[in-house]
């Protein structure tokens, strides 16, 4: 562990019940950094989310987050000390509106309410063209820019963003992938994001995991991962020139 | 006709509290719960018996609700796991659990003869007995409104409503789901036993064929009438099945057609044809209730 990592996990071992998905997987993440983790469908990239919020605890490994083990405590625990999780698609309250939205992602810290929803609406200014709208009634780029903000609410040092370009067209992907760099370069937050949009996703990240079966397979900075010859064939779908940035 | 209006709007305000309960349970949180009669039961009982020993109304109303709600903890606590159908079955199953337990206990509850001579609370000085007591009943279910907004509009009452919206996104954001739906059992059941409370001290005398599971489709058709969530639309929704149940008595000297017993069936048959049109019109696919 370096001096400038934020969060480190290391040999994670997890899964649903009996059915063991991590099989001992590794991830470092430095203040400011985005790290995204790629691999094929069923690899563990989503469960390594939820492992690293604590959704699922894992049988071994250690999370350590700022210099905290963090392994054995909840989800609301982690989330007061600095983690922020977003999960996959159908991840806004979609009766509420965006301000109830955002306001559901209130933790127990300290400061105004008000000066904490003004706070995210100057990081994702977008938010003020829908504030009152109901957050169903979105488009699911908006929807996962609401989802976004509720992250945000509690003032994460990481976040951990599991496929927000799921189900979005080119050019919402690309809004959402816009704030998630600025939220990162700007604010200071590390992000973890899990992509099957590994093309976008590797544009605008400083390195990159590729899982296989639950287990670390590479990883390395984001542009030599994207030029892999082995990463392109297998994960990115080379060939696919229309898909790329 | 002064007397019966009066009596009419005594049993929306006694109903009134048990659909209260029955919002903040299914409304606010989305847990289908068929059993709400199991906590006005239990809240009758416990205030029947306190009172009957001395204790004052008030003191009785405090320990029916306390009596319920700590049965809707046990229930919530019991069915941690449990969403929608399964839910209702379980609590339907419950409720008649606890009529049974009512039915056959005869040291305490009575037995099948339940428990009569209940006492009723002091009267409202300048008002007779009956208006003395809808005073009472209106002004208490006024206080339950009050509450009942208050929490949809608190950060408590924002968490239950993302429980009924997606239980899975809200225990991402670090919320106990468990702890928010014992929190709606036990206040939904707490209310419901107020107004079990008010029942028994009403009709000065109750017995377990009251508590059947008839009241809690009533309650639930009361909220479904009003809108899911909506605590003012709760009731008027009250109101409403209040004068279609007890109102659409005075039909028998107007329709001579059917006998007393016809009439009843046709007035139980109206109840269930108007949900049946509500629930199709109101919470068809596509549209939100």
């Amino acid at each position: 562990m370096s001096a400038s990592d934020l969060l480190v996990a290391n040999g994670l071992v997890a899964g649903y019940g009996e059915m063991q998905i991590l099989h001992g997987i590794g991830l470092r993440l430095a203040q400011g950094e985005v790290v995204t983790v790629i691999g094929p469908n069923g690899c563990g990239k989503s469960t390594l989310l939820k492992t690293l919020i604590g959704i699922i605890h894992p049988t071994a490994g250690k999370i350590v987050l700022g210099g905290h083990d963090i392994t054995s405590t909840q989800t609301r625990a982690r989330l007061r000390v600095g983690l922020g999780y977003v999960p996959q698609v159908r991840n806004v309250f979609a009766t509420m509106t965006t301000e109830e939205n955002l306001l559901m992602g209130l933790v127990a810290i300290p400061g105004n309410v008000r000066e904490r929803l003004e706070a995210v609406r100057e990081i994702l200014p977008t938010l003020s063209e829908y504030w009152n709208a109901t957050a169903g009634r979105l488009s699911g780029g908006q929807q996962q820019i609401v989802a976004l903000g509720r992250a945000l609410m509690a003032s994460p040092k990481v976040l951990l963003l599991d496929e927000p370009s799921a189900g979005l067209s080119p050019k919402a992907t690309d809004e959402v992938f816009g704030h998630i760099r600025a939220i990162s370069s700007q604010g200071g937050v590390g992000v973890v994001l899990v992509e099957q949009n590994a093309h976008k996703a590797l544009a605008i990240s400083d390195r990159c995991y590729v899982l296989a079966e639950g287990r670390n397979r590479l990883d390395g900075d984001a542009a030599s991962i994207a030029a892999n010859p082995e990463v392109g064939r297998i994960y990115l779908g080379a060939g696919d020139a229309a898909d790329r940035p | 006709m002064t007397a019966y209006l009066v009596s009419i709007l005594i049993f929306a305000s006694i109903y009134g509290f048990v659909a209260l309960g029955l919002n903040i349970q299914w409304g606010l949180t989305g847990l289908i719960n068929l059993g709400q009669v199991a906590f006005f039961a239990a809240g009758a009982y416990c205030a029947a018996l306190a009172t009957r020993a001395g204790l004052p109304f008030l003191l009785a109303l405090v320990l029916a609700a306390l009596i319920s709600g700590a049965l809707g903890a046990a229930v919530a606590l019991f069915t941690p796991r449990l969403r929608e159908d399964y839910l209702a079955i379980v609590t339907l199953g419950f409720s008649e659990f606890v009529r049974l337990i009512f039915l056959n206990e005869k040291w305490l509850a009575g037995g099948p003869d339940g428990i009569a001579g209940v006492p009723r609370p002091s009267t409202v000085p300048g008002l007779n007995s009956e208006t003395s007591f809808l005073a009472i009943a209106a002004g208490l279910l006024a206080v339950a409104f009050w509450f009942s907004q208050r929490l949809a509009r608190y950060p408590i009452g924002r968490t239950l409503r993302a429980i009924r919206e997606d239980e899975t996104v809200v225990a991402s954001i670090g919320k106990s789901t468990l702890s928010y739906k014992t929190l709606a059992f036990v206040l939904g059941a707490a209310l419901a036993g107020i107004g079990g409370a008010l029942f028994a001290s009403y009709l000065t005398y109750i017995s377990p064929d009251m508590f059947g599971p008839n009241v809690s489709i009533y309650v639930l058709a009361a909220v479904l009438l009003g809108r899911q969530g909506s605590t003012l639309g709760t009731l008027a929704g009250t109101a409403v099945v209040a004068l279609l149940l007890e109102g659409t008595r005075l039909l028998k000297d107007f329709i001579t057609v059917v006998d007393g017993v016809q009439l009843a069936a046709l007035r139980l048959m109206a109840l269930g044809l108007a949900l049946m049109v509500i629930v199709a019109i109101r919470y068809r696919p596509g549209r939100r209730a």
